[in-house]
Order: structure tokens, then C-alpha cells, then sequence
């Protein structure tokens, strides 16, 4: 093979046989041939000459309408449906995963009951598709006209109108947090579980009160594996939350498209959408960059 | 020795101990608690169909070494666990310090203890694992004062000034802000050594503390807990080491099987075993 040159290990032609250090030199001295990647260069050209002709597009195709985007960009509506994706992923990520902690820990508990619960939960949620869940809760008033809190199966002591007390904004969250509670539940589990068990017997030893044992052993060991996966699950839901748009509720992806039922100018308002999103969920990432860094405390050497 | 290890004496039961304590001390344990430490009677542990200690009995005085030898599946690491009650007891009861482990006595029941009262009995009863279990995510000094802060309630001042004396007495002052991972093995197992004492235990657990070294960092190990030996401080040690059974036990136990096969002076126990499964033991590790 002449494109690769594997160091002389013990091929038996003769011209290794002059470069082993019998011959008295010294191999010190000697030049240092590095291995040659021809096709590495080739792949790196066709992918550059593919990236110009997109990026080329970008700019030249009149059809992305840049005027149009940059009109729409930061004009009052499309801020304020920024504005209310932004609360969306808010109250569905905190309200998820305070749910999700919890029924992992019922998955992790010592009663068959709570276990059995939280499995059902888990499995009814991921399997119920979440815009028919959205759907649902939307109509929740059909099904329950009045909501009553109170002794159960007793008498109540407060009691809502349910079209009055869920309207769209909040089934919207309700939906979200009930979704991604299911999945945050098997995040922190897989969290609590990847923590060596010699962790909280440790602490059992120690006799370190039990909540303490959670907060201050258990959980900042479980964040390290917990983080990349929750991460993944806000930004999966940042853009979930386009799935709203089904409920009239005004969000991104829902006030762009109302936009541009009325203008037509399709493409560019859906880059508007687009960057938006784009430019949020980076910072999302560069804040799971620094919030990583922080639970990393004592891994590295 | 360089590095002088002297235990704090032991302090009195934590300030809220239930009143019940008293009344805990099985009825026929003896009258001279102050000289028995340990009381360990026909004690049974199953783990599902395998029976891993089958009836134990053992006595551990006061400021003596008592140190468990035997092969690998013998249960003597079980057994050190059940001391603290990491694991539960099937049958017969162990005692620290005149008061029962993991139960309380009223009558003729033996009523189980709520985790919390568990916890609180353990904080006499210091361990050290074979894998040191340090808290990786918190530095040295935090690993030492956790346990005195969140289980006696000492003030965190006087937690901090104490883990710096026991860090000194194990050699490491300079090393209060380093991660558990940027440290050796040997070294890692001694601030677990001085995190166990950070309790002012009246009673050390050790489990195989040097099996999970390399060669070279058992002797500083070895060397600390001799220290401590020679402190009077009552311990229990499950090893390997012959050598160090040999200079520093009072009482050398050789189990298999479950059972306690033999037990007396290392001088008996050692060099002249009566028993036939201790002198073939003996003569592959010797």
C-alpha cells in the first residue's frame, strides 16, 4: 500500500531491513514522515463546495424574502408569542418535573401500591400522543362541568366553574406538565439509579438523616446523569410547545401562521418562527453548559 | 509512628436520645456492659435460599482488636454489617455498648426501630467500607464535617476545627480542599478512616479496608489503624492480612461457612490452630 506507511513493525522486505536500529544510526536524528490522508482532503472539498451552493442559496434566492423577515422579526405580536412560548416551557418544565421527582420516587419506593401507580401513570402518558392529550384537557369542561375541593366522596368546601377555571392557557400548561412529567419521571429515576449504591449506604452508616441523604448525597451525584437528559426534554419541549397552536392559544408557530394567512408571505414567517427558536434554544444550551459544569464539582482530576 | 492518631473520647449518647435507650438492654446480657462492647448471639442471615451466617456468637470487650478472618463467602463481612445494622438480623440480637441494634426490647417482643432511631445508633458505631464510598461530589473536609453537622447537629465552626485535628492525625492537613478523586486510594481510605471518627464513635467497623488498594499504600493504611489500635479504641476489623492480625489483634476469629470456626489470641489462632478448616486457610495465605 503506498498511501499508507505503517512503522516498519516486521515486514521482512529489505528496505525495512536497513531502517532497524541494527544498523548502528541513530533513529533520533531521523526525519519524521507523517501518514498522508488523500481522501480525508477529497471529502473536506465536496462538503465545502455543498455548503457554499446553501449558504449561496440563502442569500440569493429571492424566495426567503429576507425584507419580509426582517419587517416580522421583532415586530409587537411576534415578541409577545415569544413571550407566551416562553411561559409555556416554563410552567411545563417546573410543574413536570416537581411531578416527575415525585412519581420517581414512588417508582423507587418500597410499597407495590406506589410503584404499581407510578408505572401506570408513565405508561398511560407516553402512550397517549400529546396533541390528543392537548385536545383533551381543552375540553375538559364537557366532561367535568364544575371542579370541587373538599373531603373525597364528602361534602366540598370550594367549588369552580371548570370553562372558567381551565381556560386555554391553562389546559395548555396542564397538558404540557402531565406529558413531560412521565418522561421526567424516568429521567430522575435512571438519575437516582446510576448513583453507586455504596453512596447511601455510606451515608446510612454515617447516620445522616434520611431527606438529608436525597438532597445532599443522592441528588447532586444523580444531576450529572439527570442533566443531559432533562436538557434534551426542555428543548424537546420549547418547541412542543408549537403543538399548542392547535388550541388558538398565541404562541410562535401559531400567531405566524396567522400572520401569513393574512399576508401570504409563507416562507419568510416561518423563518422568523424558525430563528426564534433557534436562537432561544441556544441559549438554553449554553445554559445546560454551565449548569453541567457546576454538578461536574469532584469528577475530574 | 509520624503520624500519632488519639481519639477523642467518647461522648456521652447524643443530646436527644430516647429515654427508652435505658430500658433497651436485653435482659440477660451481662451485668458488666462496661466490659463487653459487642454482643453478638446466635445470630441467623439469609440472603433468599442462602444461609450466610448460621448462628453466631461473639463477644467483643472494650478497647480490644478483634480481627475476622476466613475465606471469601464465609460471611464475615455480613456479619461486621449486621453490627451497625446495614443488614437486618433474621434471628438472635446484637448489642453495642449495652443496648440492642436495630430493635427495642419491651416484654417479650422485640419491636423493630424506626429509621430514625436506626440513623441515630449508628452515630456511635463508625464503618469503613472496603471502597472507601467517599462523596465524590464534595471535598474532603465536606465528606468529614457532613455527618457531625447533619446528624449531631454540631455547630459547623466547631465540625470544621475538629476534622482539621483528625485530618492532621491521618496525615493529610494539607489536603481539606481536595476532591476524594484527585487523591490516592491509600489516602482516600484514611480521610474515610478520619470522616468514621469525625462521630467520636465508641466503636470502628472495619470491611477489608485495604483489599481495594494497591500493594504499595496498604502500609499507611495499616499504619493508622494500628494507631488507633494502640489508642484503645474498640474495633472489629475484617482483612486479609495476617501480618497485621498478628501484631495488632487481641482476639483473631476465623469464620467459614457461616459459622465461627475458632477463635483466641492471634499466638493460638494463628500459629497453633486447633481446627483442621483454619490450618488448611492458613496454610494458602500464609
Amino acid at each position: 500500500m503506498s498511501l499508507t506507511s505503517d512503522p516498519p513493525l516486521a515486514p521482512p522486505d529489505e528496505e525495512t531491513e536497513r531502517t532497524t536500529p541494527h544498523d548502528g544510526s541513530d533513529l533520533s536524528e531521523l526525519t519524521v514522515v507523517p501518514v498522508r490522508h488523500p481522501w480525508r482532503w477529497v471529502a473536506v472539498a465536496v462538503t465545502a463546495v455543498l455548503l457554499a451552493q446553501f449558504l449561496n442559496g440563502l442569500i440569493t434566492n429571492p424566495g426567503w424574502e429576507w425584507d419580509v423577515f426582517a419587517r416580522f422579526f421583532t415586530t409587537e405580536t411576534i415578541l409577545k408569542a415569544v413571550w407566551v412560548t416562553l411561559q409555556l416551557t416554563f410552567y411545563g418544565t417546573v410543574l413536570g418535573f416537581a411531578l416527575g421527582i415525585v412519581l420517581a420516587f414512588m417508582r423507587l419506593s418500597a410499597s407495590p401500591f406506589l410503584r404499581a401507580v407510578a408505572y401506570g401513570y408513565i405508561w398511560a402518558f407516553r402512550s397517549i400522543p400529546l396533541i390528543v392529550q392537548l385536545l383533551f384537557w381543552f375540553n375538559l369542561a364537557y366532561l367535568y362541568k364544575e371542579l370541587q375541593f373538599g373531603i373525597p366522596f364528602g361534602p366540598g368546601f370550594l367549588t369552580f366553574d371548570t370553562m372558567n377555571l381551565v381556560g386555554a392557557m391553562s389546559a395548555a400548561v396542564l397538558g404540557l406538565a402531565l406529558h413531560q412529567a412521565a418522561y421526567a419521571a424516568e429521567i430522575v429515576r435512571g438519575g437516582v439509579l446510576a448513583v453507586d449504591s455504596g453512596q447511601l449506604e455510606a451515608a446510612a452508616a454515617l447516620g445522616i438523616p434520611r431527606l438529608r441523604q436525597l438532597r445532599r448525597v443522592v441528588l447532586p451525584q444523580a444531576m450529572r446523569s439527570i442533566l443531559p437528559n432533562a436538557a434534551n426534554e426542555i428543548i424537546s419541549l420549547f418547541k412542543g410547545t408549537s403543538i399548542v397552536s392547535v388550541m388558538a392559544i398565541g404562541e410562535l408557530f401559531y400567531q405566524v401562521q396567522v400572520v401569513y394567512g393574512r399576508n401570504g408571505r409563507v416562507v419568510p414567517l416561518l423563518m422568523v418562527a424558525t430563528v426564534w427558536y433557534i436562537l432561544l434554544t441556544t441559549v438554553l444550551s449554553v445554559l445546560q453548559h454551565y449548569v453541567e459544569r457546576h454538578y461536574a464539582k469532584g469528577a475530574v482530576r | 509512628m509520624s503520624t500519632p492518631i488519639d481519639v477523642p473520647a467518647p461522648t456521652e449518647a447524643p443530646v436527644d436520645a430516647p429515654a427508652a435507650t435505658e430500658a433497651t438492654a436485653p435482659a440477660d446480657a451481662p451485668a458488666s456492659a462496661t466490659d463487653v462492647m459487642v454482643e453478638i448471639r446466635s445470630v441467623h442471615k439469609s440472603f433468599g435460599a442462602l444461609e450466610v451466617l448460621r448462628g453466631i456468637d461473639l463477644s467483643v470487650r472494650a478497647g480490644e482488636v478483634t480481627v475476622v478472618l476466613g475465606p471469601s463467602g464465609s460471611g464475615k463481612s455480613t456479619l461486621l454489617r449486621t453490627i451497625n445494622h446495614l443488614e437486618k438480623v433474621d434471628q438472635g440480637w446484637i448489642s453495642v455498648d449495652g443496648t440492642l441494634v436495630g430493635y427495642r426490647r419491651s416484654g417479650n417482643k422485640l419491636y423493630e426501630l424506626r429509621e430514625r432511631e436506626v440513623l441515630r445508633q449508628r452515630t456511635r458505631i463508625g464503618f469503613v467500607f472496603q471502597n472507601f464510598n467517599l462523596f465524590p461530589h464534595l471535598t474532603v473536609l465536606e465528606n468529614i464535617i457532613e455527618a457531625p453537622v447533619a446528624a449531631l447537629g454540631r455547630p459547623r465552626k466547631e465540625a470544621v476545627a475538629a476534622a482539621e485535628a483528625l485530618l492532621a492525625r491521618v496525615g493529610l492537613a494539607d489536603k481539606s480542599g481536595a476532591y476524594p478523586k484527585q487523591l490516592s486510594g491509600g489516602q482516600q481510605q484514611r480521610v474515610a478512616i478520619a470522616r468514621a471518627l469525625a462521630l467520636e464513635p465508641k466503636l470502628l467497623l472495619f470491611d477489608e479496608p485495604t483489599s481495594a488498594l494497591d500493594p504499595e499504600l496498604v502500609g499507611e493504611v495499616l499504619d493508622v489503624i494500628k494507631d488507633l489500635a494502640h489508642q484503645g479504641t474498640t474495633m472489629i476489623v475484617v482483612t486479609h492480612e495476617i501480618g497485621f492480625a498478628r501484631e495488632v489483634a487481641d482476639t483473631v476469629v476465623f469464620m467459614d461457612q457461616g459459622r465461627i470456626v475458632e477463635q483466641g489470641p492471634p499466638a493460638d489462632v494463628l500459629d497453633r490452630p486447633v481446627q483442621e478448616r483454619t490450618r488448611a486457610f492458613l496454610s494458602k495465605v500464609l
